[in-house]
């Protein structure tokens, strides 16, 4: 299964925009050379089977994994770069590649976008002068319902889940599917480290909202199996 | 990572982005050749938008892309372009076997082409959630496309 990336700008068009939409494009290609799983050529999948090493690897590389060992350690080794035992970043690269695309456009001059890889957004500035960006948060319960919806500017929004294609994110701990939660969205400043939350809050479970209350600027919202809704509470 | 089916389909217009995402009508223009947003009018099937940010001569018409079969089942799409631009994706064929692919159907389907959250509420910039992503999808629009400029 592919991933869609869609980007949506609300600035008044101008060559810079188009030139930064069409760099962002091409970071997105760039990055799918690099680092897909699918793709025997690309520097993770030679890496994973140890055709190449880590010195020779692009910069870029280095930093993701630099970056997925970060998150192994800020998720207590509830997020995993080596799911079952073979390299692949795929559940940080995402979220970080979105977030530059992001950059790519404000950089451009398109302050007011949203990046949005297979469900999980980065937003910037807001939708319209005065208005902030309204992103609804699929119900997994309901297919095609919203469970709620999440408002706001400059705000990264990240949902994972066991909805769509049955369970596929592993405890790492236990090497067994994570049950009890069907679906954790977070938001806070960076998707990067949203999509690595929420990935981590379905293996985490109810203990989630504890953990992300002790980071700041992040929030979740998670769905048990069971009826109900689950918010971090924060006193701020 | 997983492919990253960027949907950049060269075969419309220097640079065609999918916009899987953008439910109504509301904001943006909606002719101009800008990478802003372009919404299309929703039809019977639902909408999947996309914008060129340069236009060519263009087709104009509706194009029926190939069955694509996925590990989920058969999908297809067709495509209707007018201007070269791509106004609405009605999907023909989704996986209805059984259980699991009706489960993922089921949300797959609306999230590619928002009708159902359209319904719902008229003031949604994007959803999060319930990946709407599909290769078959991508790859049965995407030979709507081809065919559209052959």
């Amino acid at each position: 299964m592919g991933t869609v990336f869609s980007f949506d700008v609300r600035d008044r068009p101008t060559p810079a925009i188009a030139t930064a939409l069409r760099d962002a494009v091409a970071w997105l290609h760039h990055v799918d050379r690099l680092f897909s799983t699918y793709r025997p050529d690309s520097a993770i999948s030679r890496l994973a089977r140890g055709a190449t090493t880590l010195d020779q690897v692009p910069d870029l590389v280095e930093h993701v994994l630099d970056l997925c060992a970060e998150a192994e350690t800020r998720t207590r080794g509830c997020f995993t770069t080596h799911p079952g035992g073979r390299l692949d970043p795929s559940g940080l690269v995402k979220g970080w590649a979105v977030e530059e695309a992001s950059r790519i456009l404000r950089a451009g001059g398109a302050v007011n976008t949203y990046v949005n890889g297979g469900g999980d957004l980065q937003l910037s500035g807001e939708a319209s002068p005065g208005t902030p960006w309204r992103v609804g948060i699929a119900d997994p319960h309901r297919p095609g319902r919203l469970l709620t919806t999440v408002t706001g500017r400059d705000l990264a929004i990240a949902t994972s889940g066991t909805t769509e294609r049955g369970c596929h994110i592993t405890d790492p701990r236990t090497g067994t599917p994570a049950t009890g939660i069907l679906s954790a969205t977070v938001t806070g400043p960076q998707l990067t480290w949203a999509d690595v939350y929420a990935t981590a809050a379905i293996v985490l479970g109810p203990e989630t909202h504890e953990w992300i209350a002790g980071i700041p600027g992040y929030n979740a919202l998670t769905v048990p199996t069971s009826p109900g809704l689950h918010f971090t509470a924060r006193c701020e | 990572m997983r492919r990253a089916a960027v949907t950049t389909l060269t075969s419309v217009a220097g640079i065609v982005l999918l916009l899987s995402l953008k439910p109504h009508q509301a904001t943006a223009p909606p002719v101009a050749p800008a990478p802003s947003a372009a919404p299309a009018p929703s039809s019977a099937g639902g909408t999947g938008t996309a914008t060129a940010p340069t236009r060519t001569s263009g087709s104009n018409g509706t194009f029926t892309g190939d069955v694509v079969n996925t590990r989920y089942g058969p999908v297809q799409v067709a495509a209707t372009l007018k201007g070269g631009r791509i106004t609405a994706v009605k999907v023909l064929q989704v996986p209805s076997a059984n259980g699991r692919d009706q489960q993922l159907a089921g949300y797959a389907v609306p999230q590619l082409t928002r009708a159902a959250l359209t319904a719902q509420s008229a003031h949604i910039d994007a959803v999060s959630g319930a990946s709407y992503t599909s290769e078959g999808y991508i790859q049965s629009l995407q030979s709507a496309l081809d065919r559209a400029h052959a």
